[in-house]
Order: structure tokens, then sequence, then C-alpha cells
């Protein structure tokens, strides 16, 4: 089974997975290891990183030396294609006019989703973020708990790649010994910052990351993967050896030829193809979900792109895996006689509760950091330290709820539109020969700090199906509706007074003040790319629209294992978490499959 | 610029209609019909400047943009001058780009290069590529920083800080520029080593 067209899909499946990112992509591996027949819809085409990465190309043999454009929001080497905060003919509506209470929507049509381009930033939940409504009283409490997930962070971890290590730091779990590969050695910006942030009580440790600092132990782990599953070990163990550690060159957002990074499109879909279970369908943009007398799901209409005509698959499962979003957009658009308000919805509460990441930066520029000798900081493509939320003892004292991590721009970057650029404040306007002397001296010696922070969700934040406006396609399209609250509103003022007071223990200078008011420091809803909720988790089917294992209440063979059961969004970067609970919902959907209960 | 902004700003530069006409009308309106290259582009092939989309600097635009870059960056023992590396190419692409920042900083970068010419004029009696580098010197150092440019020359010192940022851009990704400033990466390494002890020691992190 394998990449197929529309005319090749089997009259049935076990399962259908609609998406193929981080979520469609874990569901779609578990399930065919479990040896499941599956059938994934993406409404992107196919993508294939090994052959269309850019490795070692530089700036200049790209248009505007690679800078952004709408067409290429993250510059023209990101891996996104037919993306980005728009993408033309699916466009999506806000309700509210004022720019505070907008939310914006970033979708990558292509095979892999925005696992092709993410910063690969892998961060467990504390046993903390699972409860929080039990510490301070604001928001929900998971059904589940950090033993819960776990087992399941401990396998992600094993399977993609993740550099990092232990640091017994408070509700920044630890991982057991064997699931994390080594961190990369610190950058000069990087480990300057550690040593002088120390005065301000930040701790500066090794960050998670998803990719192979050494290579994976292909003898050893498929085994602790996949204990009595034969051949699930072998396909896995093949697909290990196929991954090359990382070479310390090209930016992980351009994606990885060479597999060294986690992308879905590099590590989970390889090897569930191999398994023979597997067939991928591209271009296949679903449109609603069918149910019969029963109440059951059936199938999947969806349009093939590629002709604009409806088909019909079945399967005796649906897992909707196609982002927090778009799953709500696809349950409220699967209307019936049964489900007239939408399906898995008797709840009235998909689409609601949808959170993004608190975010705002602030940089600076460090003298210290000035004229160092030649060093080539490419490192991992990504950071290699962050500071972990560190005042948990003042929670209460601090004017918000929750907390932020910090993460780090630093280092002797490839140079881009924008380097040497700016300087004016630094070099009172140089230019000439003098010029030439300031790009020099000032080239890596600046640093940027971003705060990730948690949001509440709260009643002012949900998406629904817009009354009047469809896509290209003939579907309605979402209407997002989005408030801050005072805790990221102050939460975002903390960044940036903290950020400040950094830069200042650096002995650095900065252009512009820090922003005192928050809803001036912090991001649009949605900016950060960490949208989940939607469709959340809860223990009864008054108060959440799945069950602890991602199973919708209302319909038993109906799963959502991306972003949109997150009863929470804890500081810490959602992907290793959708994952580990879709492994999850994997193993559980397979147990009942065996038993005959879906 | 809105439209308010952009009438100020002619009446301020129009000392001489007669060169504005020669170097600054021909190519101030957008290139409305061009395209992008789309959300699907070739990653992996070469781009030049006016591949994707035509180029659009006049003669006498392309002249003026030439000598300032050189201003900017000229040649010294490490690099070559941004002119010889190809830079005002780059310019030139960056202003016809059908893109909306690059089409605001597009009407910058024209009425900027035609205010150079006509100071030149009015200063020397000639167009700012036939001035000596002396002279270009007398003209950029009025306004080569916002802050402490005169009121006149403050619109003028708009547009040279961004035409030096433009010129940087394009100047430090070619691979000169990049050995130039210091950049010694794109290099597959069997490991990751980490800062030399020479920087270490340089930070006090020893």
């Amino acid at each position: 089974m394998p990449l197929i067209t529309a005319s090749k899909t089997q009259p049935d499946y076990d399962v259908i997975v609609i998406g193929s990112g981080a979520a469609g992509g874990q569901t779609a591996y578990t399930l065919t290891m479990g040896g499941a027949k599956v059938l994934m819809l993406e409404a992107g085409r196919n993508y294939d990183p090994v052959k269309e990465t850019p490795m070692f190309h530089t700036n200049v043999s790209a248009p505007l030396r690679g800078g952004s454009t709408p067409e290429k929001p993250f510059g023209f080497y990101d891996a996104t294609i037919d993306g980005g905060w728009q993408v033309p003919g699916e466009p999506y509506t806000n309700a509210s006019e004022d720019p505070e209470r907008q939310f914006t929507w970033w979708r990558a049509r292509m095979l892999g989703g925005r696992t092709n381009h993410w910063g690969r930033i892998s961060l467990r939940n504390g046993p903390y973020d699972f409860k929080p409504h039990s510490r301070d009283g604001l928001g929900f409490d998971w059904p589940i708990g950090y033993e819960d997930v776990a087992p399941y962070y401990d396998k992600v971890e094993m399977l993609i790649g993740v550099y990092g290590d232990n640091n017994a730091l408070e509700n920044t779990p630890d991982s057991p010994t064997g699931c994390l590969l080594p961190p990369p050695k610190a950058r000069a910006g990087e480990l300057y910052t550690q040593k002088h942030a120390k005065k301000l009580g930040l701790p500066v440790i090794p960050i998670h990351r998803a990719v192979l600092s050494t290579r994976q132990d292909a003898d050893t782990l498929p085994q602790k993967l996949h204990p009595g599953n034969p051949k699930a070990q072998r396909v896995l163990a093949q697909a290990m050896r196929e991954r090359a550690a990382c070479f310390w060159a090209t930016d992980c957002g351009r994606g990885c030829a060479i597999k060294a990074n986690y992308q879905s499109t590099t590590v989970h879909l390889p090897p569930a193809l191999a398994t023979g279970n597997l067939d991928i369908l591209p271009n296949a943009m679903a449109r609603e979900m069918l149910v019969d007398d029963a109440g059951k799901a059936t199938g999947v209409v969806y349009v093939d792109k590629t002709t604009g005509e409806e088909h019909r698959v079945r399967a005796r499962v649906i897992t909707l895996a196609a982002s927090s979003a778009e799953s709500v957009r696809l349950l409220l658009n699967s209307k019936s006689a049964r489900f007239p308000n939408g399906l898995a919805n008797s709840s009235g509460l998909v689409g609601k509760y949808i959170m993004d990441t608190v975010g705002a930066e602030f940089s600076g520029q460090i003298p210290a950091l000035e004229n160092l000798p030649l060093h080539n900081e490419d490192g991992a493509g990504g950071a290699h330290v962050y500071v972990p939320w560190w005042l948990y003892p003042d929670a209460g004292k601090l004017g918000f709820a929750r907390g932020y991590h910090i993460e780090f721009a630093t280092g002797r970057n490839m140079p881009s539109a924008g380097t040497a650029a700016g300087l004016d404040w630094l070099t009172g306007g140089s230019y000439g020969r003098q010029f030439k002397e300031d790009a020099r001296r000032y080239y890596g010696s600046r640093v940027g700090f971003a705060g990730r922070g948690e949001m509440i969700p709260n009643d002012d934040s949900f998406c629904e199906i817009d009354p009047a406006v469809k896509d290209r396609w003939g579907i309605p399209v979402l209407r997002f509706h989005w408030k801050w609250s005072e805790h990221e509103l102050r939460q975002a003022a903390h960044m940036e007074q903290t950020f400040a007071t950094l830069i200042e223990a650096l002995g650095g200078r900065y252009a512009t003040r820090p922003k005192a008011d928050g809803a001036q420091a912090i991001h649009q809803g949605g900016n950060i790319i960490h949208e989940v909720g939607g469709t959340i988790m809860g223990s009864t089917a008054k108060n959440s629209v799945v069950n602890p294992w991602c199973q919708t209440w209302d319909v038993k063979n109906l799963f959502v294992t991306d972003g949109g059961p997150f009863v929470s969004n804890a500081d810490k970067n959602p992907t290793l978490t959708i994952m580990a609970l879709a492994w999850r919902a994997g193993d559980y959907l397979l147990e009942e499959l065996k038993k005959g209960n879906l | 610029m809105d439209r308010r902004d952009a009438i100020k700003w002619m009446l301020t530069a129009a000392a001489s209609v007669a060169v504005l006409n020669r170097t600054g009308f021909a190519a101030t309106s957008p290139t409305a019909d061009a395209e992008g290259y789309g959300t699907d582009p070739d990653l992996l092939k070469e781009y030049r400047p006016g591949d994707v989309w035509p180029l659009t600097f006049t003669d006498a635009q392309r002249r003026t943009a030439v000598a300032l870059c050189d201003v900017i960056i000229p040649a010294d023992s490490k690099s070559p001058s941004a002119s010889a590396l190809h830079v005002p190419e780059f310019i030139d692409e960056w202003i016809s780009a059908p893109y909306p920042d690059q089409q605001k900083d597009r009407p910058v970068v024209i009425k900027g290069l035609a205010w150079l010419d006509t100071e030149a004029q009015k200063r020397f009696q000639v167009d700012f590529a036939d001035l000596v580098r002396k002279q270009q010197t007398l003209i950029c150092d009025d306004i080569c920083h916002v802050p402490k440019a005169k009121t006149e020359f403050k619109q003028a010192a708009q547009f040279f800080q961004k035409f030096r940022n433009l010129t940087a851009s394009g100047f430090y990704t070619t691979p000169e520029g990049m050995k130039d400033i210091g950049y010694t990466g794109n290099m597959p390494l069997p490991e990751f080593a980490g800062p030399t002890p020479e920087v270490l020691r340089k930070l006090g992190l020893t």
C-alpha cells in the first residue's frame, strides 16, 4: 500500500486518518504498526523532504535574498509550501474588527503539514500542567495526569529522537535513561547568557529538540517500542538506519534531506508505509464525515483537489488529525438529522476553548559578543538552551497565573535579508569603509529572547462556522472569536521587562524600551501557531467532546488526535504532547478494534 | 507612505522638476501586473534578480543606485564593492517585487534616488553618479542618520536608511560578503565543538 490517487482507494479500511502532520503521522504509525489498514487523507500535495529540501543553498540564490513574503511567510527556504497565514481560495474569518481580537490561522497544505518546518522544540508537560485548575482555580483540569502520559512521552522521544538532558527542576520532567540523545554544546551567546542569568535566578539549561545529535540505536529501540511485534521492530529498525545524525549545518526550518530531524514525512510515514498497511491520498480535502442511522461514523466525503470531484471513502473508524481548528470545522460541517449541531457536539463544546501560546520578544546587543574570533555557530539549526519557567514559588504574586519559558536567538547565523541592517542606533549612521568595519564588529553580537507562555481557556475565544463564507470547494469556513484575558496581557508585559533586565545583566543595550503595556507586547492570537482546544477532553459527555482516550463521547468510532483535546495549553510547546496523546489513543483504538467495540 | 506624505515628499524633493521628470516618474508606478513566485516555488533552483518578476529601474535610476551602493559599501582590503557583487540588481529586484512590503519600499527608493540627483544638481550641477567621492560624501553626511538629519533632510535620511539596509542585505548574503562578515558555517561537520577556547577566554567563560 503506497501513495495513491483517488481512483486507487480500497473499498473499505479499518481506519481513515485525516491529516498527516504530528498527529496524523503518529496515529497512522501506531495503527499500521499494530496491523490496522489505514487510509490517510491529506489536503495538500505529496512532499518529499529527501528530494525537495534546499540543503546548503545560501540566500543569494533565493528571490529577495530569502526574505519573507505573503507567499512564503517564514522566508523562501522555509519548508512550508502551499501554506501560511492565508491559503489562496481557503479563507477564514474573524468575528471582530478589533485588531486586538484577531485570530491568525497558520496552515500548511502539504504532506507532513507543519512538522516539515516547525521549531522541533519538544518539551514534556509537567504534572502541574495536567491539573492547573486544582492549583489556582482557573481553567480546567485534564481527566488524565502526567503519570498517564509519561510512558508515551518516553516512547515518542525514543521514536522521533530528541536531544536534551535532565535537570530535576520543578514541573520540568526528567526523561528516563535511554529516552534522550545528548544535547549539543551551547553556543557563545548561550553560554554567556547562562553565566550572567544566574544573577537573576534564571536557569539556562539544554533545550529538548527533535534532532538526532547522534544516530538512533536501531538495535535496541525497536524492541523497546514494539515488544512482541517482530514485524514492527524490523520495519522501525530499517527506518532508523535510514536516518543520519545531524551534521551541524542548514536550518531545520527548511526540513532535512538526511532525516536528522523529526518531520512526519521522514520519521512517521516511511515505517508506516513499509508495513504495507498504509495508503496515503494527497490532494484530498475532507468535507464532512458520514454517519449511519445508528449514529456511527461510516466514512468521509472529500474533494479531490486535482479534479474538483467529490468522493466517498469508508472505514470502521475515523480519526481526525487535521489540526485542532480544521478538525472542529469538519465536525461542525458534518450535520445530519441525528446530529443537527454537527458531529460529536451534544455538549455544544465543539469549537469552544481554543487556545494559543502567549508570545512576546525582546532583543538587544551585547558588547562582550562583538568582534569575536571567527567560529561556526550553525549547530543544530535551532536553539541549544532555554530557560524553563522558574517562578513557581511566586505563583499568586505576579499579577498573572501560570508561566512561560524563554527561547533564545543568538549566534553567527547564515546572513540573510536583514543582516547588518538596522545598525544605525549603534553606529550613528555610518556608511562607507566604517560601515564595513561596523558590520563585522556587530555581527553575531545580537541576542533575542522569546517568551512562550500559557494561555488560560476563556469563553470569548472560540470558533464556529461562518454563516456566509465558503472556500473554493464550497465548504463553509471557520469564523474565529478571540480575546486575551488580563492574565495573558500581564504575562506578556512581564516577559518584556524580564528580557530587558536580562539584557542589562549581560552588559547589553537595546534600541527601544520594553513595552509596559501587555496588549502592545503580545502577539495576535494564533501567531505562535500553537492553537489547541476546540474538542476538549473531559470526564463526562456533558463537560467535554472527547473522553480520556481522545474518543468522542457521542460517536464511539470517531477519534480526535490532534491538539483539539487539549484542556489547557501549558507553556511547553504542544507537539510532543500531541504525539504522546495520539500514540496513547492509537493503542486504545487498536484494543477496542480487536475487542469488536468499534 | 500615504498620499499626503507622498505629496509632501514631492514638494520637499522637487527642487528641479526637470530632473524629476528625467529620473523620477518613469518607474514610480508599481509593477501592478507582475506575479510573485507563488506558494509552491522550486526551492532547489538558483534564482537571479529578474528571473521571477521583471526588473524596473530606468538606466538613470540604476546608475544612481550603483553609485550610492558603492558609497555605502566601497571596496576595501577584505572584499569588493557592493556594485561589483551585483547588489544594485538585488535592490532592483526588491523594489520591483509584487509584494506589499516591497511595494511600500518602492516609492521611498525611487523618490530617494531622484532626490539624490536633484541635490547633486543643486550643489554641484551634475548627477550624483558623476560626483567625486568627496562630493558624494558631503551629501550623504547630511542624510546618513535619521535622528541627526536636519528637518529638510529627514525624508532623504529615511530613504538613505532604507537603502543602506538593502545594500547590506544584498552584500552580506553573497559568498564574498558572508566571508567578509565572518560567517564560517554551512559546512557539514562530524561534531559540533561549541565555541573555541579563544572565544571562551575572551568571554570570561573558562
